[in-house]
């Protein structure tokens, strides 16, 4: 059993909770995940780790309530526990050496995610630009950890009720427009977010990485569930990911796939699809 | 005078028609009569030719003679002394091809039902609340970590600490028993019994630590520094292979694997669980060994109303064992043999609507011995299928070899052992089963615990001494 040490409601849909999880904490890097089962008749869903204490032996979640695991997870409070945490899986972002500037690019939730990727990549002397994205003011999650770990932050919103009114695409294609050379742009949002955000850097040739969130289920290198296609082959998130080169990604297929469960979602309200996160 | 009947003594079933909609156990077990009816049969003969066929070495006559004579827990005691697991490897062994294809009585009519006997022994003792452990050598201070809570990790723990060893296994999923809980379906193997045996396992003094992914949480050269003097890794098959077809992407096609695992590890297939699955019309199984067999049996249990094994080969060459092929045929399987897909066709939305698939036909014996398939040209024809499940085998889990300096892997990424002691390419580290392997069968998983245990034991008292 894992004790939830601290919960924070950070939106609407957004919860940050701390989990007493030392051996994780010990070892788990940015761009690694852990899977959860809540309870006995819990799925076992996959969560990017967003922050870890290695001295008091926690890790951080922020996630996002989409269905019935995230509601059911989201409903325990502090000092309760989950049944199991399994971490952390995939391989940690590897970062070419050299690099000067780097546009981490987050979307709704992921944010939470690109926040851990910035903070390394602030910590390692990389000057970072953090594009967050958000619907609207309302929903702006983590906004002081991000300033932290970053050398600008742009926070832009769909309807422009904060920070920049538009996309994290047009926010990024400003910037490199502007004459901003990014040695590498790391996108984590909603697949659709990711693909868009590959597109715009496409033709400037900046390589681009991307944590991709396919469904997934034991998460070690088992199941083959969590399946992508990249540059034409057949690769495993859980144990040759989760990041990929966004360039090389079917996102299509992904997209399709993630929507497996979509159907028996809205017959059965308490079900969803095993995703990596529960992207906005 | 022993039972001269020809044939073993029947075992109840659940009716075909019936059974194809539930997942309560297929193969009912004898009662105490037709167990010592059918243990008579056996003539206890003096070569014994049983006993070289089974990979842990049970004293298959003897626990015959015993149950003969109805001394049912001692006919246990006699087959656990050997095996951490009977009341699994009554159910799951390849009998036909292992103890039961050496029986003396084999020659003229059937050999004796060595597999049901040990089953019968195994469920007299869970069914009777007997305690199923033996007595133990003292505790010898010594700590060995095991890698996967699986077949071959399991009896390597169960001999280990029977031997006096303090042993730790630790294990990535949630639940300790591998591919006997998220593989092998509750009709073959109900999970109870699994648990059942863990238990047994737990209380003889073997300590599980689940929800651990070593090589990740934890290295090998970090368990080695904790004061642990060997390691067994059992960390079983890996990664489901596909075809490389087109739309293998499309929706509706799973791997074995995943299949499985949602219905079994996961329960899918029970409303109170939250794991989703989808429930299919008509579905085609590709390959012919046991993960196929359940695969598509596991199909028909959850509502399809087609379901097809496409295997390339003919049923001679099926990896699968046999009572499995001919439960899954009376159950309604149609088995397209002698056919190979060529592509998965997807409608406007991504979705599986069918698969193309070509006639094969048999050519010359390959490497494997069996005779190889060649397509029938021109011989295509579409299958009206919404799901197509892939079987065709795994490619081992890079983990381990990944993330342990001088834990070296052969070219198909299988651990290299050598075979006498199961040592790996590692100082004090050792493994067995599907890791080394690749894709086997339980009791080959066993074996090779069992054989690892005793070489562990070996090495720890070298450098005691």
């Amino acid at each position: 059993m894992f004790k939830i040490v601290q919960k924070r409601v950070l939106n609407e849909f957004v919860t940050l909770m701390k989990i007493k999880a030392p051996f994780i904490a010990n070892k788990v890097e940015a761009g690694q995940f852990i899977i959860y089962r809540v309870d006995e008749y819990g799925e076992r869903v996959p969560l990017t780790v967003a922050d870890r204490d290695k001295e008091n032996g926690t890790i951080t979640i922020i996630f996002q309530t989409v269905g019935g695991s995230t509601s059911k997870l989201a409903a325990l409070n502090e000092g309760d526990s989950i049944q199991d945490v399994v971490g952390p899986l995939g391989t940690a972002t590897e970062y070419d050496e050299g690099i000067k500037r780097v546009a981490v690019v987050g979307g709704g939730v992921g944010c939470a995610i690109a926040y851990p990727q910035a903070k390394k990549l602030h910590n390692m002397g990389v000057y970072v630009d953090l594009i967050a994205g958000f619907r609207n003011r309302d929903i702006v999650i983590i906004e002081d950890e991000m300033r932290a770990a970053s050398d600008e932050l742009h926070i832009c919103t769909d309807d422009g009720s904060y920070g920049y009114h538009g996309f994290v695409t047009n926010k990024l294609k400003e910037l490199i427009d502007s004459g901003v050379k990014y040695d590498m742009v790391i996108a984590i949002g909603p697949v659709a977010m990711m693909k868009l955000v590959c597109q715009v850097t496409k033709p400037y040739e900046i390589k681009t990485l991307v944590s991709l969130n396919p469904i997934m289920v034991d998460g070690t290198g088992m199941c083959g569930g969590c399946r992508v296609r990249v540059d034409g082959k057949i690769r495993y998130a859980c144990v040759d990911g989760p990041d990929f080169d966004g360039h090389k990604v079917d996102f299509d297929e992904l997209i399709r796939r993630n929507n497996t469960y979509k159907n028996q979602e809205s017959a059965h309200k308490c079900r969803i699809t095993g995703e990596v996160r529960s992207n906005a | 005078m022993p039972n001269m009947q020809q044939n073993k003594t029947p075992v109840k079933e659940q009716e075909p028609e019936v059974r194809a909609r539930n997942f309560k156990e297929v193969t009912l077990g004898y009662t105490e009569e037709e167990a010592v009816n059918e243990a008579q049969r056996c003539l206890n003969c003096k070569n014994r030719p049983c006993t070289e066929g089974c990979p842990v070495g049970v004293k298959i006559p003897d626990f015959i003679k015993l149950l003969a004579e109805r001394r049912f827990e001692e006919a246990y005691q006699v087959i656990r002394s050997t095996n951490s697991l009977p009341a699994v490897t009554g159910r799951v062994c390849p009998q036909e091809r292992q103890c039961e294809s050496r029986c003396i009585r084999g020659k003229k009519g059937e050999p004796v039902a060595i597999g049901r006997l040990e089953r019968f022994c195994a469920d007299y003792v869970r069914k009777h609340g007997i305690s199923s452990i033996k007595p133990q050598s003292p505790k010898n201070g010594h700590k060995v970590a095991i890698i996967g809570a699986g077949p071959s990790g399991l009896t390597c723990a169960g001999d280990l600490s029977m031997m006096g060893y303090d042993v730790t296994v630790f294990e990535a999923f949630h639940t300790a028993g591998g591919v006997l809980m998220y593989g092998i379906p509750e009709f073959r193997l109900p999970k109870a019994i699994v648990q059942n045996e863990i238990d047994g396992l737990k209380a003889q003094g073997v300590d599980i630590e689940t929800n651990m992914v070593i090589g990740k949480v934890l290295s090998i050269d970090e368990i080695l520094e904790m004061g642990y003097e060997a390691i067994f890794v059992g960390s079983g098959a890996g990664l489901p292979r596909f075809m490389n077809i087109e739309g293998e992407g499309l929706v509706g096609v799973y791997s074995a694997n995943e299949y499985l695992t949602r219905i079994n590890l996961m329960k899918a297939y029970r409303e109170e669980y939250d794991t989703p699955i989808m429930h299919s019309k008509n579905v085609a199984v590709v390959g012919g060994g046991n993960v196929a067999m359940d695969a598509a049996r596991s199909a028909m249990r959850l509502g399809a109303q087609k379901v097809y094994i496409v295997y390339r080969r003919s049923v001679d060459e099926m990896p699968a064992r046999k009572e499995e092929v001919h439960h899954a045929a009376e159950e309604g399987i149609e088995f397209l043999n002698l056919n190979n897909p060529v592509k998965i066709d997807g409608d406007e939305n991504g979705y599986v609507k069918g698969m193309t698939v070509i006639k094969m036909e048999l050519g010359e014996p390959d490497a494997s011995g069996r005779r190889s398939p060649v397509e029938i040209k021109g011989s295509e024809f579409e299958l009206d299928v919404d799901t197509v499940i892939m079987a065709i085998g795994t490619s081992p889990n890079p983990l381990l070899r990944k993330t342990t300096a001088g834990l070296e892997a052969n070219k198909k990424g299988c651990l290299i052992v050598n075979e006498e002691t199961m040592q790996t390419t590692k100082e004090a580290v050792y493994a067995g089963g599907d890791a080394v392997t690749g894709a086997a069968t339980v009791i080959l998983a066993m074996g090779a615990g069992k054989k690892a245990a005793s070489h562990i034991d070996e090495y720890i008292r070298s450098r005691t001494n």
